[in-house]
């Protein structure tokens, strides 16, 4: 596809967070813009998962800026966040299993009979099946618990919910990782077709590199807090990928690696990415 | 957007499932109950009459009303261990006011504001200084006992009279009006919990709280509301006990009640690590271990004895319970392939 300059949507500058003693991010700068599949990939432990949280206004930052579509931002909470247009798909997936399908598809976006506060069910399952359908992926029924469900098709409820809510910025914690071959396709044309309609910025977290390279139209790389490696796809492979994060895998794990290797793709990695660090994360 | 691809299903039944399926969670422990009542029936005279419905209903009433908070607090994955007490303070409160001059009914008011001011001190240990629900409201029935017995001097205070105010009528003086209220709870709470955002908010923080946080709702709001009802519902529980027998007495409540009623909540299908659970089911609850509790009564069991039978009965009615929802389980998922 023709590389069109598209408007930014999202910058955070010079981003830190510790939790106590621990520095989960260090100095974090990225960017995204409409149209655009922004790959992060990192090792486990680099932050990926925080970088997200406060994206999305779970954490809020110790340190650095967040700009949306130019103009500075602090993001007060989730809710603050996802009125802007920022919807997440997390790790853990947010799905409350003794609910069922329709009301997690609608987890703190209830829709009541205004002005009395009880439940609108009819017209929640109505449109659970409608953004279920739209995206392809059999639930035998929305009113199903999710605790009954298989792993993909929880994840394919957290993609639907996020989605179908008039999303600007999507942010996906490894939205394949639970995911079979077929459910997974369909989740990444999903992503394609999102990307096609141009006013949406999407941030996808996966481990599957060849997937990312895929689908997304540039990658960054995290190591120990910081953005180490920002390239477009077309301009990078799944090899140089891989032998970044194997590059620091070896550097950290075995001492005669940095004299014996020839420098090549581990160039890009600073010093400072080299600092043991270590994070909550699991 | 163009689909990617398009399933159609079976026709959907307007009848939810998930109704149906809490139908069915209750329907079992009511199968206990009328099991329970018709053993009694069977085997004393006296069981069925209206003097000893009202008796059962005596017991029922205040069991079932602390239930339905403690029913809110376990789905959130809490407990009130205080509840007992605040069911025994809040008369004396109530007499702080009234003998103060205050009206009968901005005392009532008072004491049940009193009530829900201990229970939001509740949530907000609980949350705030992120201390277990459990050694919390351990260390504040004890503080609430104690207060009991200083302000009654440690023995009975006789209650308001109907002479004084026909209020006391509504509040526990008219002969079914203690069970009354308790139904007219019961039924709201139910509504709450079910057909409301929050109480659906209440289900998603026990069920999964990191998750729950993640979607933006304010778990820790919700908990320390639900402390807060929990411990207004007991407050009222104690008042209108307190105005049925004519009498404040400091030794009403405490642990005894509070454990009948969580006994109540989870006989009733509540789960005790939070997520699920229904007020109507801790209403069921709260009558089966009335029903026991007055048929021991009256076929005689031995006193001594009592204890250990109630104990067995509360295990066995359990372990069915929990079987059926196995067996329920099961059922359903041959029902439904996933």
């Amino acid at each position: 596809m023709t590389e069109l300059i598209r408007a930014e949507l999202i910058r955070a500058e010079h981003i830190g967070k510790r939790f106590g003693p621990v520095t989960a991010l260090r100095d974090i700068n990225l960017y995204a813009r409409k149209g655009e599949i922004l790959g992060l990939i990192g090792d486990n432990g680099a932050g990926k998962s925080t970088l997200i949280k406060i994206l999305t206004g779970f954490h809020r930052p110790d340190e650095g800026r967040l700009s949306w579509n130019g103009e500075p931002v602090q993001l007060r909470s989730v809710t603050h966040a996802r009125s802007l247009g920022i919807e997440t798909v997390f790790q853990d997936l947010a799905m409350v299993n003794d609910l069922p399908v329709y009301l997690n598809l609608h987890l703190n976006k209830e829709l009541v009979h205004k002005p009395f506060p009880f439940l609108r069910r009819r017209e929640m399952q109505r449109r659970a099946r409608e953004a279920l359908d739209a995206i392809g992926i059999d639930i035998p029924s929305v009113t199903a618990l999710v605790g009954q469900l298989s792993g993909g098709q929880r994840q394919a409820i957290a993609v639907a919910r996020s989605v179908t809510s008039n999303a600007k910025l999507l942010l996906l914690d490894e939205p394949l990782a639970a995911m079979g071959a077929k459910e997974g396709g369909l989740i990444l044309r999903l992503l394609r077709q999102l990307k096609q309609r141009g006013d949406i910025a999407i941030i996808l977290i996966a481990h599957n590199y060849s997937q990312v390279v895929d689908v997304c139209d540039r990658v960054n790389l995290l190591q120990h807090g910081e953005i180490t490696f920002d390239k477009p796809c077309k301009e990078t492979s799944v090899a140089e990928l891989l032998d970044l994060v194997h590059a620091e895998y070896r550097m950290n794990h075995d001492p005669g690696y940095l004299t014996n290797r020839t420098r090549t793709a581990g160039e890009s990695l600073s010093n400072g990415s080299l600092r043991n660090v270590p994070s909550l994360e699991k | 957007m163009q689909p990617a691809s398009v399933t159609t299903g079976p026709p959907r039944s307007s009848l939810a499932p998930l109704l149906a399926l809490v139908q069915i969670k209750e329907l079992s422990i009511l199968l206990v109950t009328v099991a329970a009542a018709l053993y009694f029936t069977a085997t004393s005279n006296g069981f069925n009459g209206s003097d000893n419905y009202h008796t059962i209903a005596q017991y029922v009433a205040p069991w079932a009303i602390v239930a339905t908070g403690q029913v809110m607090l376990l789905i959130c994955a809490e407990i009130d261990l205080s509840a007992g007490f605040v069911f025994t303070l809040a008369p004396f409160v109530l007499l702080l006011f009234y003998k103060n001059g205050a009206p009968l009914f901005l005392s009532l008011l008072g004491a049940l504001l009193v009530s829900a001011l201990i229970g939001t001190i509740n949530g907000l240990i609980r949350t705030r200084l992120n201390l277990p629900s459990f050694i919390t409201t351990l260390g504040m029935a004890f503080l609430l006992q104690g207060s009991a017995l200083i302000i009654s001097n440690g023995s009975p205070i006789p209650a308001p009279s109907a002479a004084e105010s026909s209020l006391v009528v509504v509040f526990g003086g008219a002969r079914w009006s203690e069970f009354i209220w308790a139904l007219i709870i019961v039924g709201t709470m139910q509504v709450v919990l079910s057909a409301t955002r929050f109480g659906i908010h209440t289900q998603a923080t026990g069920g999964n709280p990191v998750g729950a946080a993640e979607a933006g709702i304010l778990t820790n709001r919700v908990k320390v509301i639900n402390f807060a009802l929990t411990s207004t519902l007991a407050g009222f529980a104690g008042l209108l006990q307190g105005i049925r027998v004519g009498s404040f007495d400091p030794t009403n409540g405490g642990f005894n009640t509070m454990f009948f009623a969580v006994a109540s909540a989870v006989i009733g299908g509540t789960a005790l690590l939070g997520g699920s659970g229904t007020v109507v089911g801790a209403l069921l609850g709260a009558l089966l271990l009335g029903i026991v509790y007055d048929g021991f009564n009256l076929t005689g069991v031995n006193a001594n004895a009592f204890n250990v039978v109630l104990g067995i009965a509360i295990l066995v009615a359990m372990s069915l319970n929990v079987y059926l929802t196995v067996l329920r389980k099961r059922a359903d998922s041959i029902r439904r392939p996933a």
